[in-house]
Formats: structure tokens, C-alpha cells, sequence
């Protein structure tokens, strides 16, 4: 790839906490590195990739990246994988049995919650995984802390025989500081010792493990009293005392300059004794913390008397506007009174499709179509739950249309029994946790249709390289899936497995159509590739001829960005009914000349930018 | 603004595609060139589909929380028109907004779902605001290319930081030596018809 040297030793860089993550990955000689892109993590690898003299790898789903990562740990590598938070719930199968195992070299799970959902389908604090699988948590400040807590999770992986968990929020992967960076230290792994009392977790094996796994717990517990992650900044005015982690520190301390806070960097084990020490001092000890009261119920069960959720809001993030009236209402003081300006009305702006995606065609396709259950899966086409389409029905997890498709089909009653099943699933979550389902589908004989929209990227996260892609993380060639073929080994009739162009609409309707009419299990994969991409190539723009637009809007219903209506009016049909109409025009600029519109517009108003470039796409009869 | 120990908060909104991030992360260089501490924070969950995109840019002595909270926001820069307005009361009480005039208008407002504002400079003047409105994407597509349009708003900013505008300049012309040398007059002239049209509306108003 030809990536730039890594910045030498001593610099002081401007860093996202993504960033500072792999640079400290890298110094502490990890040898192999996993992921599976999810906001706000997936910066690491990518960061990581570009880096030498460790192997990085965009894995199929969380789980399989977790199980490269202790695998390469097992022979005594440095490892490490990251995932946003809801990939550890892929995960954790593995995570609840290799905290019986141990590790061998250090292993870090950096873990990144999407507190303030961003772009994510829940809330969930990871933090809970240090103490359903009694490993160590390590929650960064900021950037710098970010990088710093990287190598020391490294160090006490190793001391402790044990994963580390790292956990950060959208608030550390997405924020850039100063860090300052050291020397790169690598060392040779030492090479896989059989044992298989340690390593193979048949129940005579795993049972004598778990003492050890508390033993473990224990020696954690001690190791955070005189952590140097434990850090109090102490200050006069005792009237508060503050306990927080993560970026939550940040905002205490802007907040309330002269109040003693402190900063759990080893948040699990908790160090009960400096808290204790701390509780004694002040008048209000205040726990702040995203998202969970997690150290405040552990707090109250030690007896250390605290506020924390019966105060501050459980959800979202505690930026220092949330913290300064939650507390000032403690302290039995009036809230501090807004000066500025109100918030103004304006409307929304969700994130919309792009112009020319692919899934555009899809979705218009299936909002003209009528009784039809839409079970819908996570990524851009997750999108088609909005406007204009309204033709996604469903979003829970990575693969899920699959089976709940299945489940819909199987459990209907007479409500449902003329609707046609439909499960969408772009070509990486369909790799990720969908193919299972397909199969379960195949297996059992469920009346589904499935449009397996193929556009060879992880476009929600950026566009990332997957098995679909036929490139690996560093954009070299690789085995690319076919997945007709695959669709078929898992048991769909060949006869039943279609690939279409979704920028044929015709053509897609007539064969989603047909395949929703037969009853029995059938794929739809749609080929093209998505806009964002480095090899997405575009075609001449299009325009509208002013004169021969109607204002039917039936282009406005295509969902395209470059689209933008001219004027609105309102006409009376020879019946008498009102309609309204809206003139368009197409912003050129930004047209890659898909041809999406043009196909459901009657006049053939939309012409090509430049004249001479000739039509190429079949018009709504 | 003056240079002083307090921490100067600056907030650049705008849609995804904008290049509201990499504008912001340039006056972060500028900052940081200077020895400031500095954090810059984005809530930018898709910022490449059309979504909303803000930049907080927080640079001082040193920098705690990278959030900048309503009210608090010494100068807001909003690179197109209702984005302005949105994030109008993260402005202190009477600081200026810069702003773009050309609209983006997105497929909910095409649909007829929701209103594009009528005249968002003017309902910001009306909060009290001091504002700077020019059409920074024309500016732009004058020179050729609409996106300089967030080298215009750089400009546009230049004269209202705590350090002497030049400083700005370079970093944006450092940026464009290194990675793409063929565009560094290019944005050198953005750079200046950003710095005029404020100046120019200042006069004007």
C-alpha cells in the first residue's frame, strides 16, 4: 500500500482515540490484530492496517475476529481485536469460556459503546462484560489516556494470565488530542504448549479453572488499590466528591474545577478502599458514569453511601450541561438559568441514500409493492425504513431478517396469510450472521424471498473490504464469495437464486414478483457495486427539461438526493380531484447518471446533461 | 476573541460531505502550530449520507471536556444556511455566526414533509446574533470547483481567531503542499474571497 512510516518516537501527534488505539497497539509489538467494522470502532483497523510488522484482518463478524485474536494469543502473540459494543454480544460465547482458559500473550478487546447513539440499533454498557466474565476493565479519558491504557492493558494481560477489557465510547474513539508516543518494543512469541487441561474446556478441565479465574479476580481487586490507572485530583472544596470514568471524567472536571474526583482507569475490580477514602472526606459523594449505574450499585453494596442515576439522567451522555443543574439541585441551589438563545425549530435531516446507490432501486421497487411484511436487517439499507420508501419493517441485529423472516412465515395467522414474506440483507451482514439464517430458511422450507443486496462493501461503516469485496484490508486481491453459489450450497433451488441489476426497475419487479408468488425459499441478489467505493464508476449526468415535466413526482419517490423540487402547484383532474404537483429539476453537479429517475418518469422529461449520450434504460410502461 | 488563558470554543456545522471535519481539523493544525492544547469532537454518525455533521473545536491552555455546550460557543460557523440556524443557541449570548447562504436541501423538504426556513439570517439577527451571511458555494463554483467551499469558509473565519489569520492560511496551504500541490493557488484564492465577503458584509451591513 505504500503507507508513510509511523511517526517517530517522542512526537506529539493530533490523534482521534481510535487512532491513538492502533499506534499503541502497534508499540506494544502486538503481532496480530482483528476486527469487524462498527461505529465508533471501526477507525482502529483501518488505522492499524496501514501499520508494519503486524498482521491486521477485517474479520467475518466479532466472533471470528476474538477467536484469530486468542488464537495468535494461545502461541504466545500479543493480540488484539476491537468491535463496536454490540459485536461483543457476537462475541461473547467465546469471551465467557477463554476467561476460564486464560491467555497466553496479551490479549486487549477493545470495546466501543456508541453512548448518545450515533449510529447504532441500542445503548448497551460493555462495562458489565468485566463482570459477567471477571476481566478487567480499563476505561480512557481521552485520547492520550487512550493510548496509554493500550499498553498498559498489554502489560496486565500478561501479568494476570488474562483478556483486558478496553472500553471506550464514541467520546474517545471520535474526539482528537494531543498524545505524545513512544518507541515500538516487540518480542518474539514463545511458541504453543499443549496442555490441554488448560486449553481444551471439557467440563474435568474448565471445573478446576474456575477457582483460579476468582484467585485471578482477587489479585485484580488489590492491583487496583495502587493502580497508577486510579487517579485522584484532588481539590478544596469537599461539599463534593466525585467518582467517574471514561470521558465522563473530562466533563466533571470542566464542570466542577475545585471538587476531588476520582478517575477510575481500572474501573473493574473496583478499588473500594480509595473510594472509601474518598466517601469519608465529602459530604456528597456523586458517581458519574455512561450508561449504567454500574459502580454505584457496587458502591451501595460495599455500604458507601452515593448519588449517581437518581440524579443524572441513564441514558446519553453527561456532557457538563447535564451535570451542572443534576447537581445544583443536590446541593439544593436553583439551576443554573440558560442566557442563550432557544433552540430554533428546523426540520430534520436524517442521513438519506446516496445519489446513485444502488439500494435506491431496491426500495423504490419494494414501495410499489402491496401486501408485503419487510424484514429488514443493519446497514445502509436500514435506510429504507424512511421516507420516501417506508419499506423496511424491522431492525434488531446483524442477521437477523433471516430468521425473523422465517419466524413471520412460520407463525402467521389467518391477518397475514395473503402477504408475501421479504427479508433484505446487504452482502456483508449477510457474511457477517445472515448465512446461518438463509439456511435455516433453506432447511426448513420457509416461504420467503430474500434480496441479498450485494454491493461488494461495508458501506455504513465506510466502505470497508469483506469476502464479498474479492479484497482483503489492504486492498489487495483476495477469494471473493460467489453468492449464487453459496445461496445454492446452502440449499435454495438454483432455479429459485436470481442476480439482477437493481438499476433495472423493471426487471426487478417482475422478478420479485415472481419469486414472492412461489412458495418456497428464494434469493434475489442485486449487483451493484455501492457509490462510496474507490472502483464505483460513474456515467454521464442527467437533467430535467423544464418544459415536459408534469410535476407527477414520480422520480421524487426514487429517494434521490440530486433531486430537488422547483415549485409546488395544485391542479384539478378532469374528475374534479385536486392533485398535488412539484416540478423538479436534477442538481447535475452531484448526478452520476444511475437512471433511476427516469425510468418511472412518464414524459421523459429527464435527459442526459450532454445530449449526445444515449439512453440506455427501460422506461415504467 | 483575544488571545488570553480562557479556552476558545468554535463550533462548524454543516451536512455530511461538506467538509466540515476536515475544515475543522485544519484550524485544530492552526491551533496546535501555536502550542495550544486543543480537542476536536464530531457528531457525525453518517456523516456521508447527507446527515447533519457538527465540529466542536475546543483550544486553550489546556483542554478538558472536547464538548462545547449551548451558550458557550464563541463563534459559530455554519457551512450552509439552516445548519446555521440549528445550532444557533450554542452561541454565547450576542457572538457571531459566519455563515454560508447556499441551502442544501434535503429529500424530506422535497417531499413536502417538512419546510425549508424562509430566511435563516434573518431569523438569526433576530435572536440577537451578530451575523456574517455570504454565499460561500458560489464563491466557490466561481473559482471552479464547489468544493472550495470550505477553504471559503476557513477564510471567512480567519480574521475573528485569537491568532493573526496568516497562521490559518498557511495551515490550509500546508495541507494542500502535501497532499495535492496542483491545488494550493486554487485554495489560496478561496482562502482570500472567504476573508473579503466578510469583510465586504461587514462593511455592507
Amino acid at each position: 500500500m505504500g503507507a508513510p512510516l509511523p511517526a517517530p518516537a517522542a512526537s506529539r501527534l493530533f490523534l482521534s482515540g481510535n487512532e491513538a488505539v492502533a499506534r499503541a497497539v502497534w508499540e506494544a509489538g502486538c503481532k496480530v490484530a482483528a476486527a469487524y467494522p462498527g461505529t465508533p470502532s471501526t477507525e482502529i483497523l483501518e488505522e492499524l492496517a496501514r501499520y508494519p510488522d503486524l498482521y491486521a484482518e477485517w474479520s467475518v463478524n466479532e466472533k471470528v475476529a476474538l477467536e484469530v485474536a486468542l488464537g495468535a494469543s494461545m502461541v504466545g502473540a500479543r493480540a488484539f481485536c476491537a468491535m463496536k459494543h454490540v459485536g461483543l454480544n457476537v462475541a461473547a460465547d467465546a469471551l465467557m469460556t477463554l476467561t476460564v482458559t486464560g491467555t497466553e500473550g496479551g490479549l486487549v478487546i477493545a470495546v466501543a459503546d456508541d453512548v448518545g447513539m450515533s449510529s447504532s440499533q441500542n445503548e448497551q454498557d460493555s462495562r458489565f462484560w468485566g463482570r459477567f466474565a471477571h476481566l478487567p476493565v480499563l476505561e480512557p479519558a481521552d485520547a492520550q489516556e487512550a493510548y496509554g491504557m493500550t499498553k498498559a492493558a498489554f502489560e496486565l494481560s500478561e501479568r494476570h494470565h488474562c483478556a483486558v477489557i478496553l472500553r471506550l465510547t464514541t467520546r474517545i474513539c471520535h474526539v482528537k488530542g494531543r498524545v505524545e508516543v513512544g518507541e515500538r518494543v516487540a518480542a518474539e512469541p514463545a511458541g504453543f504448549v499443549k496442555d490441554a487441561r488448560r486449553w481444551v474446556m471439557v467440563p474435568g478441565n474448565a471445573k478446576p479453572r474456575l477457582p483460579l479465574m476468582f484467585e485471578r479476580e482477587a489479585a485484580l481487586a488489590a492491583e487496583a488499590e495502587t493502580s497508577p490507572l486510579n487517579v485522584l485530583s484532588d481539590g478544596p472544596d469537599t461539599a463534593l466528591g466525585f467518582i467517574a470514568s471514561g470521558p465522563a471524567f473530562m466533563h466533571v472536571r470542566e464542570a466542577f474545577p475545585d471538587a476531588p474526583v476520582l478517575k477510575l482507569g481500572l474501573s473493574c475490580p473496583l478499588p473500594l478502599q480509595q473510594i472509601r477514602a474518598l466517601a469519608d472526606r465529602v459530604r456528597h459523594l456523586v458517581v458519574v458514569e455512561e450508561t449504567e449505574p454500574l459502580l454505584e450499585t457496587e458502591l451501595k453494596a460495599a455500604g458507601i453511601a452515593c448519588h449517581g442515576k437518581d440524579i443524572l439522567p441513564r441514558i446519553g451522555e453527561l456532557a457538563p450541561d447535564v451535570l451542572r443543574p443534576a447537581v445544583a439541585r443536590l446541593l439544593g441551589n436553583a439551576p443554573p438559568v440558560p442566557a442563550h438563545a432557544p433552540e430554533q425549530p428546523v426540520f430534520p435531516r436524517p442521513p438519506t441514500m446516496c445519489v446513485a446507490c444502488p439500494h435506491l432501486g431496491v426500495y423504490y421497487t419494494l414501495s410499489q409493492m402491496r401486501n408485503v411484511i419487510i424484514s429488514g436487517d443493519i446497514g445502509c439499507y436500514t435506510l429504507g425504513a424512511g421516507h420516501p420508501w417506508n419499506a423496511l419493517d424491522t431492525c434488531i441485529s446483524m442477521g437477523a431478517s433471516m430468521g425473523m423472516a422465517l419466524g413471520m412465515d412460520k407463525g402467521r395467522g389467518e391477518a397475514d396469510a395473503g402477504k408475501k414474506v421479504v427479508a433484505v440483507i446487504g452482502d456483508s451482514t449477510f457474511l457477517h450472521m445472515g448465512m446461518q439464517g438463509l439456511l435455516d430458511i433453506a432447511w426448513n422450507r420457509g416461504n420467503v424471498t430474500v434480496l441479498l443486496l450485494d454491493n461488494r462493501a461495508v458501506g455504513m461503516t465506510g466502505g470497508q473490504d469483506n469476502p464479498g469485496s474479492g479484497r482483503d484490508i489492504h486492498g489487495e486481491e483476495a477469494p471473493r464469495v460467489d453468492f449464487a453459489r453459496l445461496c445454492e450450497a446452502l440449499g435454495v433451488k438454483k432455479e429459485r437464486i436470481r442476480v439482477v441489476d437493481p438499476y433495472q426497475l423493471p426487471v426487478l419487479f417482475k422478478a420479485l414478483r415472481e419469486e414472492t408468488k412461489i412458495e418456497e425459499p428464494s434469493v434475489i441478489i442485486t449487483d451493484r457495486p455501492c457509490v462510496l467505493i474507490d472502483h464505483y464508476q460513474p456515467a454521464p449526468s442527467y437533467r430535467v427539461e423544464e418544459e415536459r415535466c408534469t410535476g407527477c413526482g414520480n422520480c421524487v419517490e426514487v429517494g434521490c438526493p440530486a433531486i430537488h423540487v422547483t415549485r409546488r402547484e395544485t391542479a384539478v383532474k378532469p374528475s374534479g380531484k385536486e392533485v398535488e404537483l412539484a416540478f423538479v429539476r436534477i442538481e447535475t453537479t452531484a448526478c452520476t447518471g444511475c437512471g433511476l429517475c427516469l425510468q418511472p418518469c412518464a414524459p421523459e422529461a429527464i435527459v442526459h446533461a450532454a445530449p449526445e449520450a444515449p439512453l440506455q434504460f427501460q422506461r415504467k410502461q | 476573541m483575544t488571545a488570553s488563558s480562557k479556552t476558545t470554543n468554535i463550533l462548524v456545522c454543516g451536512t455530511g460531505g461538506q467538509g466540515v471535519m476536515t475544515a475543522t481539523e485544519i484550524l485544530a493544525e492552526a491551533a496546535l502550530s501555536l502550542g495550544f492544547d486543543a480537542k476536536k469532537t464530531e457528531v457525525a454518525g453518517m456523516s456521508q449520507r447527507g446527515g447533519v455533521v457538527t465540529s466542536h473545536l475546543r483550544f486553550g491552555e489546556r483542554v478538558l471536556s472536547p464538548q462545547i455546550v449551548p451558550g458557550e460557543a464563541d463563534l459559530l460557523v455554519g457551512f450552509e444556511a439552516a445548519e446555521a440556524l440549528r445550532w444557533a443557541h450554542m452561541l454565547r449570548p450576542g457572538a457571531a455566526a459566519l455563515m454560508n447562504v447556499g441551502r442544501i436541501v434535503p429529500p424530506v423538504v422535497n417531499l413536502g414533509l417538512f419546510d425549508y426556513p424562509d430566511d435563516p439570517v434573518a431569523q438569526m439577527r433576530a435572536l440577537g446574533l451578530e451575523v456574517h451571511a455570504f454565499d460561500a458555494s458560489a464563491l466557490a463554483a466561481e473559482l471552479g470547483n464547489i468544493r472550495l467551499g470550505n477553504t471559503v469558509m476557513l477564510g471567512a473565519m480567519a480574521d475573528r481567531l485569537p491568532f493573526p489569520a496568516e497562521v490559518l492560511r498557511d495551515a490550509v496551504l500546508a495541507r494542500f503542499a502535501s497532499r495535492k500541490p496542483e491545488l494550493v493557488e486554487m485554495n489560496r484564492q478561496a482562502f482570500e474571497l472567504g476573508r473579503r465577503a466578510v469583510a465586504a458584509e461587514a462593511l455592507a451591513a
